[in-house]
């Protein structure tokens, strides 16, 4: 019974930082209809940076949670800053391209962020401080929740229910509710949807970086190919849970944590990274309008 | 008269220097910053934000200068092409010039082993393979429009095809040779059964999982595939039972690349003009109404599939005999992106682009040895600038095209 509650944390920590990430994939995919291949790296991006500063923080001195705070606001500014760019860089000025073309795109900004990190820091591992703090209440059940899933989980529920708020009852979330369903009826009713778009891919991106510093405080390492495994995982939860919708994402990256965590835990561990991509392959086959998602019929 | 024009340029300067800045706050952290987590020490490497800064600059005003070229500006754009119809019907339309570049072309491609040495005769020949596995990957990517990002896979069947075959039952090159076509192309209709339904997109995603899934299970089912560790002692290409030595072998699997090559390119132009060739090329603009016109798509996308992984096969068949060991690390992802830039890079549906493309892409790292630690980096920008500025290659595919002239009398 243990061991299959270490399981079940073990898969919701994982689905909590699957969500993160996969909530970026889904919101950028309901408002333009592209697979943001780059978002993983924007999310290896974040964990890099949160390290750097972490590392020349804790080295001039600072201590415990200053550092964590420090670390995290610097890592999720700079994550943001990046997916930011990005967006204006390789997807703006494709926006009426055909759909392969953004695609494309993606992939190539995808390898460049990669070798640009591996170029500029290092190919190695690096180790990752243990940024979080031990919590003292969770000696009891320490055989199989520790405070770092404790705190993720945490984490990941709060940022949550911050985003439906963001998105149900603010202005700006009824502007990117009102362009992912037409873009160009949004626009008619005046809203700004450059703005709509980059607000879009702020978020995920920010949401991606505080996934990047949980992750990799619980792993413990990092390096630049961590985006792509990761990426390409949420991007599978996405589309479990019906990519473009937000309650899809999270249900999807839960689905795809615990398969996962039990699979490894009962089956074997040497495919762990195997069965993220045949269950993909399995929902795109089979219902590729995902669990939550509704089925679009072609126009023509 | 002179400050009007200084003003001028100001202006248009102004928008580079604040694109220089924010990319310089931008890269700092990463750029500047690397912490030594063992000595405890930070290396501060200003110089870098120097180069940013001025790199973006740089490349800010020549994007101005690119966009401003391509912007709907009516004139300027209508100029350009009229200009670029011309110059590639100058160059490859030309009935003169045709046939003499022809015969340079193979003189120096007959003389090549014998003026240079192994090593170069050996990049050569990795660059046609590229060739052809670029000219594989435009069946389905430029012709029939089916992103492909699993091409490795069809790769790795081949040369493992040849390998294994090779271990067990001791079969030479040239048995593996249409065995290895073989098993990429069953692997092929294999994949391409299941995900023919999926979107562009979605497609791409599916492939791209199928690459990882191949490469997964080759790492991690030792029983068949040895694991990381791979399979060695694979012999080279045999011709009636000749020894050679290193040399000559090199050069024999040189030229037949070529002949494969001159084979490919043959098959591939052929298939261009041909019923499927031109089914292809309908799905890609228009699925729907190319159902319309009664072609069964199905038929034609499982077509764009096989044929596309036979040549994968191929090549991956002449990759174990070139470097005689495989294993699952020459078949990553990566693999499959450098190919993918190959064809974005030359043009897609283009034979003389994915020449060229691959040519530069494999040849030109190999030449300026101080930039192939950044032969990634260039293959992730190319497919980025390619896709904004120029979509269709440096050589555009020649789309056959009617043209209306009023008869004058």
């Amino acid at each position: 019974m243990d061991y299959f509650l270490e399981l079940f944390v073990g898969g919701l920590t994982r689905g909590s930082i699957y969500a993160l990430i996969a909530l970026g994939y889904t919101m950028v995919y309901g408002i333009i209809e592209l697979i943001n291949f780059a978002h993983g790296e924007i999310y290896m991006i974040g964990a890099f940076t949160a390290l750097i500063i972490a590392s020349v923080l804790a080295m001039s001195g600072m201590s415990g949670l200053s550092v964590l705070v420090l670390a995290s606001v610097v890592a999720v500014t700079y994550s943001a800053a990046y997916g930011f760019t990005v967006e204006k860089v390789a997807y703006k000025p494709l926006r009426q391209a055909p759909r392969l073309s953004p695609l494309i795109s993606a992939i190539g900004m995808s390898i460049f962020l990669q070798n640009y990190v591996l170029l500029a820091q290092t190919s190695d591992f690096l180790p990752f401080p243990n940024l979080l703090p031990e919590l003292e209440f969770l000696k009891p059940y320490a055989g199989f929740i520790g405070s770092t899933e404790f705190i993720i989980i945490l984490t990941t529920t709060l940022i949550m229910i911050l985003l439906t708020m963001l998105i149900k009852f603010t202005r700006m979330g009824k502007a990117m509710r009102a362009t992912a369903q037409d873009r160009d009826m949004a626009m008619l009713v005046g809203v700004n949807v450059n703005s709509v778009i980059s607000n879009t891919f702020i978020i995920g991106s920010a949401l991606a970086a505080v996934g990047g510093v949980l992750i990799a405080s619980h792993i413990g390492r990092i390096n630049f190919y961590i985006g792509f495994i990761a990426g390409i995982k949420a991007f599978t939860a996405a589309v479990l849970g019906g990519i473009g919708s937000i309650p899809g994402a999270v249900l999807g990256s839960l689905v795809l944590g615990f398969t996962e965590s039990f699979s490894t835990g009962y089956i074997s561990s040497d495919y762990e990274d195997a069965f993220a991509f045949i269950l993909l392959i399995l929902i795109l086959i089979f219902k590729p309008s995902g669990l939550l998602g509704h089925s679009t019929s072609q126009k023509v | 008269m002179s400050y009007r024009y200084a003003t001028k340029y100001a202006a248009e300067l102004r928008r580079p220097f604040v694109v220089a800045l924010w990319f310089m706050f931008l890269t700092f952290p990463i750029m500047v910053i690397r912490v030594n987590t063992i000595e405890n020490v930070v290396e501060w490497r200003w110089m870098n934000m120097m180069y940013v800064g001025s790199g973006s600059f740089a490349l800010s005003l020549f994007w101005r200068y690119l966009s401003g070229r391509k912007t709907p500006e009516g004139k300027r754009v209508s100029e350009s092409r009229e200009e670029a119809i011309p110059f590639t019907k100058r160059i490859f339309g030309d009935r003169r010039i045709v046939p003499t570049a022809i015969v340079i072309l193979s003189v120096f491609a007959l003389i090549f082993p014998f003026i240079f040495s192994i090593y170069q005769t050996n990049i050569m020949t990795t660059a046609l393979m590229y060739v052809v596995l670029g000219l594989g990957l435009n069946i389905v990517v430029g012709q029939a429009g089916l992103l492909n990002l699993g091409y490795v896979a069809f790769y790795a069947a081949g040369a493992y095809t040849y390998a294994l075959l090779h271990y067990h039952f001791g079969v030479g090159f040239w048995l593996a040779l249409p065995l290895g076509a073989l098993a990429a192309t069953v692997l092929g209709i294999l994949l391409a059964l299941p995900v023919l339904r999926l979107r562009g997109d979605y497609l791409a995603i599916v492939t791209l999982g199928f690459g990882e899934i191949t490469r997964l299970i080759l790492e991690n089912w030792n029983d068949f595939s040895f694991g990381p560790s791979g399979i060695s002692g694979i012999p080279r290409p045999g011709l009636f039972g000749m020894e050679m030595n290193i040399q000559e072998a090199t050069t024999y699997l040189y030229f037949l690349m070529i002949i494969l090559c001159i084979i490919t390119i043959f098959i591939v132009n052929r298939l261009q003009d041909s019923r499927i060739g031109r089914a292809l090329i309908a799905l890609r603009e228009d699925e729907i109404a190319c159902q319309a016109m009664g072609i069964d798509k199905t038929r034609v996308k499982l077509t764009a599939f096989a044929l596309g992984s036979t040549w994968a096969g191929l090549v991956g068949v002449v990759f174990a005999a070139k470097t005689t060991f495989v294993n699952p690390g020459s078949f990553t992802f990566l693999e499959s992106a450098m190919i993918l830039s190959i064809v974005v890079l030359g043009g897609m549906g283009s034979i003389t682009g994915i020449i060229t493309g691959a040519l530069i892409l494999i040849l030109l790292p190999e030449y300026l040895r101080a930039f192939s630690d950044y032969r990634m980096l260039l293959f992730g920008i190319i497919m980025v600038i390619m896709m904004i500025f120029r979509p269709q290659g440096i050589v555009s595919g020649a789309r056959r095209t009617y043209e209306f002239h009023k008869e004058e009398k």
